[in-house]
């Protein structure tokens, strides 16, 4: 748990002080992920560098797991707080293992317990440790260096990660497919970190809480959800765009949305008895499913009204299907892509899952916006 | 044809004056390396104080040599050693300092600010991080500093002969003297060589330091 408690910054300068963090009081639990958002110069890479003392503070007490760390060194309390910057800052004289063992070798760590952990780490990023632990930073591409700047941080285990912009410098493509990865490990190290960004997109996706500064301020202090569907006030509003409504699609998944009481049916079905499976179900259509309950096709009550013969003579191919942990926004894209109303979703083994429509995923949206679960707690702002 | 005559039958005289030459210019530029490095780090601390460092090991290269021999013979000579090795040797020291002050200062000072602040954020000590990353980090600009303070300096040694401190000068300045350019002529293609042949060695050194991967 990290507890920022009257944190203040008072930068003096020839003309007037300038306040870069103003009173900052937040909580973040263990094992959750704060992003602290918003625009250049609002103080949140301040706020976030006071707390490894990278900046003094003017004022005020950080609290790690209950300690007040005033009461610690600098060294000793940074070699304990995993720490990662947007340039990454892998040292070019050493090799990968080298610089993963940085702070495991500060804190007089066996060598081979260290050397072990550097390859365990990388393998837990997906870099075959043969391969990369004898290599230079620079024979690696700007996304293996960002891995290895992440795990050269959680190194030595430490309970509490700053990540100032971490991702900001990769190409859109390798940032997505790295925060996911940092999404996975964080599931399960469970480690307490504040994250810096300015990027809504990426505060939405990564943050299980999202602190929005300006001046030195916090404006709002919640979940994701709560920002975009009830920002604090105007400024939070304009800040996470016009488009709020939208960014919350990625917040839910197809599973939470979809329907799972859906006719199926076999293609080799008699039409009687698949009617009479839709009349009980007071349903207009059934999903058809293979022998491995695979969705492969669809049948409507009105074609088949009347007819003779399998389900097979009246299945449609399915336009498109999606996986049932996919987020609204993917299944959102989908519908559009393919002009439907409605698309079925497969599980891990690509089985059968449920159906989502869209009056269901404006159903979900128009949920939290609803009067009863409307006045969250929204704290912060101070 | 005559000068080659000269070489092959004064071979011991030129080897024993070569090494003589060598002995001031290493022994000289290495006392500068170990005064010169921690000056060049120290310096890093403080803007001003480097500015003030720069500009004294700046103003002591523009003393032509000649001039700095001369002064040092009444200070010297009140330890009996106005002329000689000994003069020539801090002669070269007190030269040497600003190509290997300055690259140190430079080097250390360019050290990229994304590194120094990751090796701070991962809770290195200043000596710490000197040690495993400014100082390794520099090598190469260092060296670079170190190769001009030697092949500046073998040209000045040359003209410490005329002090009494022997090397290649000797030949020079005999040639001069007795009208002999067999002499002249040798002496100077030997401290040419002798600098050619000192900055090559030295930058196989150079290439050997470097850490793996700053290497392109």
């Amino acid at each position: 748990m990290i507890r920022l408690e009257d944190l203040t910054k008072r930068f003096k300068t020839p003309g007037a002080d300038i306040v870069a963090a103003d009173r900052v009081n937040m909580e973040v639990p263990t094992g959750e992920i704060c992003i602290l958002l918003g625009p250049s110069g609002c103080g949140k890479t301040t706020a976030l560098k006071m707390i490894n003392r990278l900046i003094p503070p003017t004022s005020g007490k950080i609290y790690i797991d209950g300690q007040d760390t005033s009461q610690l060194d600098d060294i000793q309390l940074r070699r304990n707080i995993g720490y990662v910057i947007q340039q990454i800052g892998l040292f070019p004289n050493m090799t990968i293992e080298e610089n993963i063992c940085v702070v495991p070798r500060l804190l007089n760590w066996d060598i081979r317990k260290a050397r072990q952990r550097a390859a365990d780490l990388l393998d837990l990023v997906g870099l075959d440790p043969r391969q990369f632990l004898r290599r230079y930073p620079k024979e690696l591409s700007g996304g293996q260096q960002q891995r290895v700047g992440v795990i050269r941080a959680l190194a030595a285990d430490p309970p509490v990660m700053l990540m100032d912009e971490p991702f900001g410098a990769i190409d859109p493509i390798n940032r997505e497919i790295i925060q996911d990865e940092f999404l996975k490990m964080q599931a399960e190290l469970k480690k307490t970190i504040m994250f810096v960004s300015h990027d809504i997109d990426e505060a939405v996706k990564m943050g299980d809480k999202i602190a929005i500064f300006r001046a030195g301020r916090i404006e709002q202090y919640d979940t994701p959800d709560m920002i975009l569907a009830h920002p604090a006030n105007a400024f939070v509003a304009d800040f996470v765009g016009a488009d709020r409504t939208l960014k919350r699609l990625r917040l839910v998944t197809a599973e939470e949305v979809a329907s799972t009481e859906v006719p199926v049916t076999a293609r080799s079905t008699k039409v009687s008895d698949a009617l009479h499976q839709l009349t009980v179900a007071k349903a207009r259509r059934a999903v058809v499913i293979d022998s491995d309950r695979r969705p492969v096709g669809f049948v409507t009550a009105e074609e088949m009204a009347g007819a003779s013969g399998t389900v097979r003579d009246f299945a449609h191919p399915l336009p498109a299907t999606v996986p049932v942990r996919a987020d609204l926004r993917a299944v959102v894209s989908e519908m559009f892509a393919h002009d439907t109303m409605w698309l079925a979703c497969t599980d891990d083994h690509g089985r059968f899952a449920g159906v989502i429509t869209q009056p269901d995923v404006t159903a979900a949206l128009r949920a939290t916006y609803g009067p009863d679960k409307g006045a969250g707690p929204e704290q912060g702002a101070s | 044809m005559e000068i080659f005559g000269f070489i092959a039958n004064n071979w011991p005289v030129i080897l024993r004056l070569a090494g003589e030459h060598i002995s001031i210019v290493a022994v000289a530029v290495g006392l500068a390396i170990l005064t010169g490095v921690p000056i060049g780090i120290a310096i890093t601390q403080n803007r001003r104080v480097a500015d003030g460092v720069l500009y004294v090991a700046s103003i002591i290269v523009t003393i032509p040599s000649i001039a700095l021999f001369g002064l040092m013979i009444p200070i010297l000579s009140k330890i009996g050693q106005g002329i000689g090795w000994l003069p020539a040797v801090i002669a070269i020291l007190l030269y040497s300092q600003l190509p290997i002050v300055r690259n140190t200062y430079t080097a250390i000072t360019n050290v990229d600010p994304a590194l120094r602040e990751a090796a701070i954020g991962m809770g290195m000590t200043p000596f710490q991080r000197l040690t495993r990353l400014e100082i390794p980090i520099a090598i190469p600009v260092i060296m670079a500093g170190v190769r001009t303070a030697v092949v500046m300096n073998i040209g000045v040694a040359a003209i410490a002969a005329y002090i009494g401190a022997g090397g290649l000068g000797v030949l020079i300045a005999r040639g001069i003297s007795q009208t002999d350019p067999r002499q002249l002529i040798t002496g100077a293609l030997a401290v040419s060589l002798l600098a050619i042949l000192a900055d090559w060695a030295l930058l196989q050194l150079q290439k050997r330091l470097t850490p793996a991967g700053l290497k392109r």
